[in-house]
């Protein structure tokens, strides 16, 4: 089914639209945000400046997006889907050329008010455009080798962009929400078997070829990717940040030391402690119980997206509410992974949380589109 | 497009199936991490909460010990020594207006400092330390220290500072270091984690700024346990930095401090060079200042005072001030003149006070001429005539490139601040710049270094060591880097016609030794060091047709600023070569009177490697120079005196 295919009649329009919201959706994210306020709060040392009120401010703007978006009918959306993704394509070279540099990496554009990262923009309208592009494909030609090439490149080109800043963590996150979305959308499982093998064979095969003849990197490459993937062999760089994050979530224990009281990410031992390793200060002052918490509130999130995806006959809107909700789910999966010692440190943000303005406006932006999937869904 | 229903359906299918799947699996992942999490939480909680209390591990930076610098001795010139400070954490004081009010009855701390530690007190996080005085006395330390239990979250610190015991010798040439600031952090691509420490030191001017590498090291780092307040417990283990290297320079700083002393209170600068070797013996620019309260911080007071002096006490004169070289650049015009082989040592021009250059009249510094000249009585006596006649023959293009050659309108980077380039001008750079044609008029001016020629006190003795050498030396003012001897700046022949050249020392050794000569009154009476020279007088202002109709008014008679300025270049020994030295002195008037005494004073010391016997000075002098000597050295003395009391 198509929006060509709507009764149009059946949708709601003007403020009564505001009732069909997706309520429990909306209030989900609200808490969640308002958690992310009180541990910017804690963090900056009980002080509202210099992460809380920004914060606050931001999520107040991208509110005020979200319920915007929401009310325009989805179609509208779905036909801009070709001008937001280019859109963000011009940003990223922006970027490449007149960005700033930040913590050893080119990623935003000042534009005064606020910085601008558009790799965060671009994991939206990646999934808004692919979406677009199965809804538009016959469905005979999902499994035909030049119909999913085309997609494979829309997810390329913003990948190797990112790389190029370089920021790991998204591109790893662009790569998976693409690979999803192509899975979703009913490409052949012979695809992904190829590919993940394929993966996994060059994997090992390079690491079979150290110490022999035919060593395929130089060794000071395999050193690096050994403390990548294990930082413990590096005590005192990324194994360090490891080690004391897990200090500070393990010393919150069931219930937490409580609010403010933490001091392990007080007393400075944590890089980005307002950003990527937030999550170490809500565990260590609200323990497993506020650990626990917020990870059934993000699944909960989830659970609403996949609920309306399914709900939503439309093809786009199904798609596209899918992408988001997996996005969504890399975001806080890889950022907890991190901070618990399951996987390599990568800059991911949590999300709602961690202080940033364009993360924030973005994710705002993006569950717009899926109040407004569910709102103009075909009845 | 056709769309075909039944295949659309099964594809939603399809999709409906895949999306519950992947639902599936991020709950399950959720659950994997909740999983994790009680792991960490709940199962490990009571070694990590052990860990978390007792056992903090924090890493501290060591900040390295910069690199010291010596003289070509030995002598110190840049070293660092055990500075105490009171430091203060905000969150350890508890009431801390109340803290820093007893912590004042007993050190006396500027108000000043108190405020700018509030400040940074108030933007910085409460359990970080932050400095409230630096550079305390023994004294002082010892009673903070004895008075601990009255003043919380105050602690007495050591570290090291730098400290440049021949005060203002040095600063042009080496500079100074401060503490870090937001601005050089910004000039910084990639800032060193060293820089980050509170109070951490970094070259802002001179050598220091341009040797940082070197200078700076690397830093170490240990980590150290620390209690629940923050406090350091123990240290569990070290890992040294790398002190930085210590530079040792060419210059000597004996000759130097006499060189500074000798120029005293004018607004003058000096540079010395080895013709052997390019080492630059002295460098020295004056006024000075002492670079050690830019160290410790200066004062408003103390910095409106050098900025407001019109004698430019801050500025680098030796490398960063140009001036028209007027007289001294004489040499050059004859050689380009020699060389081109346009005129010979032995002929004639006639000089009736002034030439006609393309309807304009160019004077020459005699009113009623100098009659008729050769090279060597040209230079000797300084008729500007002569240099006019020979320049117009050989054309701008061939004396802008033997400046060139002779290390004119030539950067010669040594590693301190704003070295100048200068200017020799050809017809090219008119019409980029000014986009003008070259006039002849240009040309006569450019002959006796007037006009568009600048050069630098630096670039005058490079030239004059080329010229009393013939090689093309260059100056050099690092003798080593970590005991590692840096490339000779001897230089190779410059390939010029060693006649020439011969005739050119010749004029100049007349210049000082010939009764007719314009330095004659500053001459080196030692047979063994006879000087050779050439007097500059460099004219900053115009002089009108009605003024030279009146006459010209006298240097005495002007305001400072529009006097000349007074020039002198000079090598000795005449018969080989030892040091060129080049003396500027800003509108000091005439460049045989100003310049060449104290050129010739720096030679002799130079050359006798301390106070010179009267015997090398001019009979009639001899009483005069006596009371200099004497007054020098006590000068001297005293600013060694004031050094021992720091030290």
């Amino acid at each position: 089914m198509s929006y060509l295919e709507y009764a149009v009649k059946s949708v709601p329009a003007g403020p009564r639209k505001l009732l069909y919201l997706n309520w429990p959706l909306l209030l989900l994210v609200c808490t969640v945000a308002v958690a992310g306020f009180l541990m910017l709060y804690s963090v900056a040392g009980g002080s509202f400046s210099p992460w809380a009120e920004p914060q606050i401010e931001r999520f107040a703007l991208g509110f005020g997006l979200m319920i915007c978006v929401a009310m325009v009918p989805i179609w509208f959306w779905r036909n801009m889907s070709v001008v937001a993704y280019v859109l963000s394509i011009l940003l990223l070279l922006a970027v490449e050329f007149f960005g700033t540099v930040g913590m050893g990496a080119q990623r935003w554009i000042d534009l005064g008010f606020m910085r601008l990262q558009p790799s965060e923009l671009t994991k939206i309208t990646m999934v808004m455009l692919l979406a677009a592009y199965y809804d538009w494909l016959p469905a005979k030609r999902t499994s035909h080798p030049f119909w999913v090439l085309i997609p494979v490149l829309i997810i390329l080109l913003p990948t190797f962009m990112v790389l190029q800043q370089p920021d790991l963590g998204t591109a790893i996150l662009l790569l998976a929400a693409g690979g999803a979305m192509l899975f979703l959308a009913g490409v052949h499982w012979l695809y992904f078997g190829v590919v993940i093998g394929a993966g996994v064979g060059l994997v090992t095969t390079v690491f079979q070829s150290r110490g022999t003849d035919w060593q395929l990197l130089k060794d000071y490459q395999y050193r690096r990717i050994d403390t990548f993937l294990d930082p413990s062999t590096d005590p005192l760089g990324a194994g360090y940040h490891i080690t004391q994050s897990k200090i500070a979530l393990g010393s919150g224990g069931w219930t937490g030391r409580g609010f403010m009281q933490g001091t392990q990410s007080r007393l400075n031992f944590l890089p980005e402690k307002h950003t990527d390793f937030i999550f170490t200060t809500l565990a260590e002052e609200f323990g497993f119980v506020g650990g626990v918490s917020l990870l059934v509130l993000y699944t909960l999130i989830i659970a609403f997206c996949v609920a309306t995806a399914l709900a939503v006959k439309d093809r786009f809107s199904s798609l596209m509410t899918m992408g988001i909700a997996v996005t969504f789910f890399l975001f806080f999966a890889v950022n907890m992974s991190m901070v618990m010692g399951l996987a390599p440190v990568v800059g991911v943000p949590l999300p709602m949380v961690s202080y940033g303005g364009t993360a924030m406006l973005v994710l705002l932006g993006a569950f717009g589109l899926v109040q407004s999937a569910h709102i103009h869904r075909p009845r | 497009m056709r769309r075909n229903p039944r295949e659309l359906a099964g594809l939603q299918a399809r999709t409906s199936r895949r999306a519950v799947l992947l639902g599936g699996t991020m709950a399950a992942f959720s659950g994997a991490l909740a999983l994790r999490m009680r792991q960490l939480q709940v199962e490990q909680a009571d070694q990590f909460r052990l860990l978390a209390e007792e056992n903090r591990i924090n890493i501290r930076l060591i900040a390295p010990e910069r690199g010291e610098i010596f003289d070509r001795n030995g002598a110190i010139i840049a070293q660092n020594s055990p500075s105490y400070r009171i430091v203060i954490v905000r969150e350890d004081a508890g009431d801390v207006e109340e803290v820093i009010r007893r912590l004042t009855k007993l050190v006396e701390i500027p108000q000043e400092d108190l405020d700018r530690a509030l400040t940074a007190m108030h933007r910085s996080a409460p359990f970080l330390p932050v400095t409230l005085a630096d550079q305390v006395t023994w004294d002082d330390i010892s009673k903070v220290a004895v008075n601990a239990p009255a003043l919380p979250g105050i602690t007495p610190e050591v570290g090291l500072t730098r400290i440049y015991p021949q005060n203002g010798a040095f600063a042009h040439v080496v500079g100074y270091v401060g503490p870090v600031s937001d601005y050089d952090l910004s000039k910084i691509d990639d800032p060193d984690q060293v820089l980050r420490i509170p109070r951490f030191q970094i070259g802002k001017v001179g050598l220091e700024a341009r040797q940082e590498d070197q200078l700076r090291g690397k830093a170490g780092s240990k980590r150290v346990e620390v209690n629940a307040a923050g406090r350091v417990m123990r240290e569990l283990d070290r890992i040294d930095g790398e002190p930085g290297a210590d530079v040792q320079l060419t210059v000597d700083s004996a000759l130097q401090g006499y060189v500074q002393a000798r120029l005293g209170r004018e607004s003058a600068s000096a540079v010395v060079i080895d013709c052997e070797s390019g080492d630059v013996v002295a460098c020295a620019s004056a006024p000075s200042y002492d670079p050690n309260l830019f160290v410790r911080g200066i004062s408003v007071a103390d910095y409106r005072v050098l900025t407001e002096d019109a004698y430019r006490p801050l500025a680098s004169k030796s490398v960063q001030g140009i001036y028209p070289p007027g007289s001294t650049f004489k040499m050059i015009t004859a050689m380009a003149a020699l060389e081109a082989g346009l005129v010979g040592p032995d002929d004639t021009a006639w000089c009736p006070g002034h030439l006609q250059v393309s309807g304009r009249r160019f004077h020459c510094w005699k009113r009623g001429g100098h009659g008729h000249v050769n090279l060597e009585n040209s230079l000797k006596r300084s008729c500007d005539v002569y240099y006019y006649d020979l320049a117009i023959k050989v054309g701008i293009d061939k004396i802008s490139e033997m400046a060139r050659r002779f290390g004119l309108g030539v950067k010669h980077d040594l590693p301190m601040s704003a070295v100048a380039a200068g200017l020799a001008p050809n017809r090219d750079w008119k019409a980029r710049v000014h986009g003008q044609d070259w006039l002849v008029g240009d040309t006569a001016n450019a002959s006796i270094g007037q006009g568009y020629m600048l050069a630098s006190p630096l670039q005058l003795a490079v030239m004059s060591a080329r010229i009393a050498t013939g090689r093309s030396v260059t100056p050099r003012l690092i003798k080593s880097v970590d005991g590692v001897e840096q490339p000779s700046g001897a230089g190779e022949s410059m390939g010029m016609n060693e006649n020439n050249l011969r005739k050119m020392r010749k004029a100049m050794y007349e210049v000082s030794n010939d009764r007719r000569g314009t330095a004659w009154r500053a001459r080196i009476t030692e047979d063994a060091f006879r000087m050779a020279g050439k007097t500059g007088t460099s004219q900053v202002r115009n002089i009108t047709p009605e003024e030279r109709a009146r006459g010209v008014i006298r240097n005495e008679d002007l305001p400072w600023e529009r006097r000349d300025h007074a020039l002198f270049v000079c090598f000795a020994p005449y018969v080989a070569p030892k040091y060129a030295i080049s003396v500027v002195v800003e509108h000091g008037g005439g460049g045989s009177k100003a310049a060449a005494p104290v050129a010739r004073d720096i030679m002799l010391q130079a050359l006798y490697g301390g106070f010179p016997p009267l015997e090398a000075y001019p009979s009639a002098d001899r009483d005069k120079i006596k009371a200099q000597q004497e007054r020098l050295g006590r000068e001297m003395l005293a600013t060694t005196g004031q050094q021992s009391d720091r030290a």
